[in-house]
């Protein structure tokens, strides 16, 4: 049990890397073994991650702890002091099981629906995994930093080479690469900086040392830079241009992994790193945070709103939900700055659990739904919302998943998302009363797009098959009509939807985690 | 000293003089019959002779002084490593690549291994007569073998073009020397540094209008902007493999005589040559990178590429840090150059097999190379990446080392500016790429690439890897080849 407790985070890491080099030696004529290796190898580190989950709840979570665990700690690069450290805690766990879970059912989608170039999608698609699940566990610096980037470069290809023309998706794939990067390299600046402060890239260690404690402008500088590096990637507005060409060329299974596991990487970035290292400085300047949180909330549900296009209007909805995120984060550090006040720890520790309990519920509801999309596009080859209308009838069962999606989405309560959105806004009304206040028009918002764009334009009224006569099944034959799902599309969309019913009614699941963690670390600072 | 020490510390250069003239003996023994083969693979030997006897100089020995005007200390045993590295590499790629295009090949071999004689001496170099020599012998040797396809109309005006700019560096060099001498009376570095000690009001503008000549002539061989006009043709249209060598080992030659002659003829006028490399390093990073962006040809676009990294890099010495820690400034400067090295080298090796199959290296040559050579086109992937910086590769090492450095100086804008121009390089780095794998070519044939090129690509992208991975040991030996002599020869 040691011994697995010790190596388990460098598996689930690396294995994917591993699969990747494997599936690279495979003939590339050998389509199905090399699906069926792919399937089979993603699920290994799904396994691991639900075993890490149960450990961590039984070994701290039940004590009442939500400290660092499972660290590992070996000299990489000793001239730099540069160490392979890893671990996970509360607040990591959850989201290393978020991306176990989103690749598991991203490779298996793509099994049934890439066609062309299979081998390199699943090289690629494994690959990716490492980046993300490094990002998740590294505690140096340097090591976080090569996991960022390296995340980059596979999801730059599967954008470039299976979007759909259409979509411009090598204009999508270099946007998304130069945003990413130009955060990243004032991020590398910025990571230098806190090494010659405190003479360690160790985020731990760091933190207790004190990054430029007697040089206020320089810790300024570098949380700014950090800040923005973040920022892009969640993205906060005013950087999220290249959110919705992104999401919308990439492939079905690239869109869930951006929206669902690579924009809480940003997020998790300043949990992770901002908030312990440059506390003084975030408490300065939290409320811009949370104002960019409310300003990407209403702006993006309003931008929703008017898209014609449905895998666009998700791509900007999930604008508008990391505006949660940010608007929780952005809330915890403005309390920083109010220790005095009474309740202000706990007002804080609820605006920090709802922007981890909104990263994850956002995972598992954008991913559904852009699986969702992936059905309807799959069988009309179209996403125009204009083309479609009167589909509830004809397509039940994808029509009801939809349901279930578009009201989690919304935070209808009984699903997942209502508990996120509850605990940002219970938080944040405590410490930002009035930008929480005006951050509760986008419930309204997002409510009208799901329901009048989403619901009713595509489900409801009268099917009229003048409007869009172009139907295939998901396996490409002709026939007059939609289908509906079939069942690989089940497999990959109903353990999402149970997953929104449960923790809708067992929010405690997933909180546990995200709260120990909070209370463990905002209590260091307060 | 006696004869037979001499002949040890010397031993690496006697080598490679004596082996280039083996090959030109062999060339002759065997008529042009083999098409240079013998000549090469003589080159080959002597080289990794050459290099086994650098580097066993470099492990057990402390910095000596050879006849006054010649270092064997780690800093030149670092150069002349990696010059022998890429001289090798160059071989092995010319081996096909030169097959049927002149008939001189014996020649053309033994150039390459007097090039690399002219490099270690250059780097070695502790007298400015001797740096002056060292610099116009890689020069010279450099011109030949630019323009050595006679019936190629682009080779011949590189090599003219190479040559004019060159003789014109040379003189303003030269022009600097003089006036050091004028004020010191001596060319040794060290003696120089002595008496300018005490230089101030108008010796200290002496001292200064000296640094910018002597700049003239290393900012030459590093492609530094404005000394750069004369790369991007010459890089064109010089036979690619030859090109790799220029970018690569003739820019380090370069950069290690800076260091050098500025670190220890002109320790009190570190401020201004900081300043001065400074605002070169900007100039040549923007200039490059811009001009970049707007080419059509991968082997054009590299070219201003390495203008562009040639800013990156003396980064390291406008940063320098004589008080030592963990950037030195310089030490970032050596990691940078043998990351580029690799990385630079496989980049120019992958045009070449393209460009020996389609004939030209513009953009369309490169669509669909994903499908036509996935090897190929993944280590070409592998080149870009390091070139932009991206980890775990070792072009990211390099690049992290100087920021480093930079920013521990506190030159913030300078910093500043490198990262914006490290965006926008990752631009035209990624269109590579994007050619390769996202584009389709109306040509499908697979494309077929020689063993020996094979070998050099694999173990350029190889060494790419490790050096970004297990970096430990590459650095540990740059920081320890910083140190030069600083002893006064006589």
């Amino acid at each position: 049990m040691d011994f697995l407790r010790n190596s388990v985070l460098t598996l689930i890491v690396f294995l994917p890397l591993v699969g990747s080099v494997i599936v690279m030696l495979m003939p590339k004529e050998d389509t199905k073994r090399i699906k069926q290796f792919s399937i089979m190898w993603s699920f290994i580190p799904l396994a691991l991650s639900t075993w890490l989950a149960i450990d961590y709840w039984i070994r701290f979570l039940a004590h009442g702890s939500g400290g660092m665990a499972y660290d590992v700690n070996l000299s990489w690069i000793s001239a730099l002091g540069v160490n392979y450290h890893i671990g996970a805690d509360g607040l990591s766990i959850p989201l290393i099981f978020l991306t176990a879970l989103l690749s598991f059912l991203g490779v298996y989608y793509s099994t049934r629906v890439i066609r062309k170039r299979v081998k390199e999608f699943f090289v690629l698609f494994l690959f990716l995994a490492t980046g993300m699940f490094g990002v998740f566990v590294a505690l140096d610096l340097i090591l976080f930093y090569v996991f960022w980037e390296i995340g980059l470069v596979p999801m730059y290809f599967l954008i470039g080479i299976w979007g759909q023309a259409k979509d411009r998706p090598q204009y999508a794939a270099m946007k998304f690469f130069l945003y990413t990067l130009a955060g990243s390299v004032f991020m590398l600046l910025a990571i230098i900086g806190v090494y010659l402060s405190t003479g360690t890239f160790d985020i731990i260690k760091a933190a207790q040392i004190g990054v430029w404690t007697d040089w206020p402008l320089a810790a300024s500088l570098s949380f700014w830079a950090f800040l923005i590096a973040f920022a892009i990637k969640v993205p906060s507005f005013p950087f999220h241009t290249w959110l919705p060409d992104a999401h919308t060329a990439a492939p079905t299974a690239g869109s869930v992994i951006l929206a669902g596991v690579l924009l809480k990487l940003g997020a998790y970035g300043i949990l992770r790193i901002l908030l312990p290292l440059f506390p003084q400085a975030f408490a300065q300047y939290g409320w811009i945070v949370a104002l960019l949180g409310v300003i990407g909330i209403v702006y993006g549900a309003f931008v929703s709103l008017a898209q014609t296009d449905l895998k666009r209007l998700i791509a900007y909805s999930s604008v508008s939900h990391m505006g949660y995120v940010m608007l929780g984060i952005g809330a915890t550090a403005v309390a920083l700055n109010m220790k005095g006040q009474e309740g202000m720890l706990k007002n804080a520790t609820m605006a920090f659990d709802g922007a981890g309990l909104q990263m994850f519920m956002h995972g598992i509801i954008t991913g559904a739904l852009f699986f969702l999309v992936g059905v309807i596009y799959e069988r009309a080859h179209t996403r125009e919302l204009a083309k479609f209308g009167g589909l509830s009838t004809m397509v039940p069962v994808f029509y009801g998943t939809m349901m279930f999606a578009g009201f989690a989405s919304l935070g209808l309560p009984g699903l997942s998302g209502f508990w996120a959105e509850f605990f940002v806004f219970r938080g944040a009304f405590g410490i930002v009363p009035v930008l929480a206040t005006v951050g509760v028009i986008g419930i309204v918002i997002t409510a009208a797009y799901i329901l009048y764009r989403i619901i009713q334009n595509v489900f409801l009224g009268e099917y009229v098959a003048k409007k869009w006569d172009h139907w295939t099944t998901v396996y490409g034959e002709h026939v007059s009509g939609p289908t509906d799902m079939e069942t690989f599309e089940k497999v990959t969309l109903w353990p999402l939807v149970a997953l929104m019913i449960l923790l809708g009614i067992f929010p405690s699941l997933i909180l546990n985690f995200f709260n120990q963690t909070a209370v463990d670390i905002l209590s260091r600072l307060f | 000293m006696n004869a037979s020490e001499i002949i040890r510390w010397l031993s690496p250069e006697l080598i490679l003089l004596i082996t280039g003239f083996v090959v030109l003996g062999a060339d002759l023994a065997m008529r042009r019959r083999d098409e240079g083969r013998t000549a090469a693979v003589i080159a080959l030997i002597g080289l990794v002779l050459a290099l086994i006897m650098a580097l066993l100089l470099a492990m057990n020995n402390p910095a000596t002084i050879v006849a006054s005007t010649f270092a064997v200390d780690p800093y030149s045993s670092f150069f002349k490593v990696l010059a022998i590295i890429a001289v090798s590499l160059v071989v092995l790629s010319s081996m096909s690549f030169m097959k049927g295009k002149s008939r001189y090949l014996g020649e053309y071999y033994a150039l390459l291994v007097f090039v690399t004689l002219a490099v270690s001496i250059a780097v070695s170099a502790t007298n400015l007569l001797l740096v002056y020599l060292g610099i116009e012998f890689l020069s010279i040797t450099s011109y030949i073998l630019t323009g050595f396809l006679r019936n190629d109309r682009r080779s011949e005006e590189a090599a003219i073009k190479y040559f004019l700019y060159g003789a014109s560096a040379g003189a303003v060099m030269l022009y600097g020397i003089s006036l050091v001498y004028g004020a010191t009376g001596s060319t040794d570095l060290v003696a120089v540094g002595e008496l300018m000690k005490a230089a101030t009001g108008p010796e200290h503008l002496l001292g200064v209008a000296a640094i910018v000549l002597l700049l003239g002539g290393f900012g030459f061989k590093a492609s530094l902007v404005p000394f750069h006009q004369w790369a991007p043709d010459t890089y064109d249209g010089a036979p690619t493999p030859v090109t790799a060598f220029l970018a690569t080992a003739s820019k380090a030659a370069g950069f290690a005589v800076a260091g050098r002659v500025f670190i220890t003829a002109f320790p009190q006028f570190t401020t201004d040559w900081m300043a001065i490399l400074g605002s070169l390093a900007i100039l040549t990073m923007t200039v490059g990178n811009l001009t970049a962006l707007k080419q059509h040809s991968v082997k054009r676009m590299l070219a201003y590429s390495s203008i562009a990294q040639a800013g990156y890099i003396v980064l390291g010495l406008a940063a320098y840090n004589p008080s030592g820690g963990t950037f030195t400034g310089i030490n970032g400067m050596l990691i940078y150059l043998f990351a580029y090295l690799f990385t630079n080298i496989g980049a120019f090796f992958v045009v070449l097999a393209v460009e020996r199959y389609a004939g030209s290296s513009e953009f369309s040559t490169f669509k669909g190379l994903g499908k036509r050579a996935p090897g190929l086109a993944l280590l070409m992937t592998v080149f870009m990446l390091s070139l932009a910086g991206i980890p775990p590769t070792g072009g990211f090492l390099g690049k992290f080392y100087v920021f480093a450095a930079v920013v521990e100086k506190h030159l913030l804008v300078l910093a500043a500016i490198a990262a914006v121009n490290a965006i926008i390089a990752a631009f035209y780095y990624m269109n590579v790429i994007r050619l390769m794998f996202f584009q389709d070519s109306e040509d499908e044939a697979p494309l077929q690439v020689s063993s020996a090129l094979n070998l050099s690509l694999v173990v350029s992208a190889v060494m790419v890897l490790v050096i970004g991975i297990l970096a430990q040991p590459f650095i540990a030996w740059a920081v320890e080849s910083v140190q030069m002599v600083n002893t006064r020869g006589f």
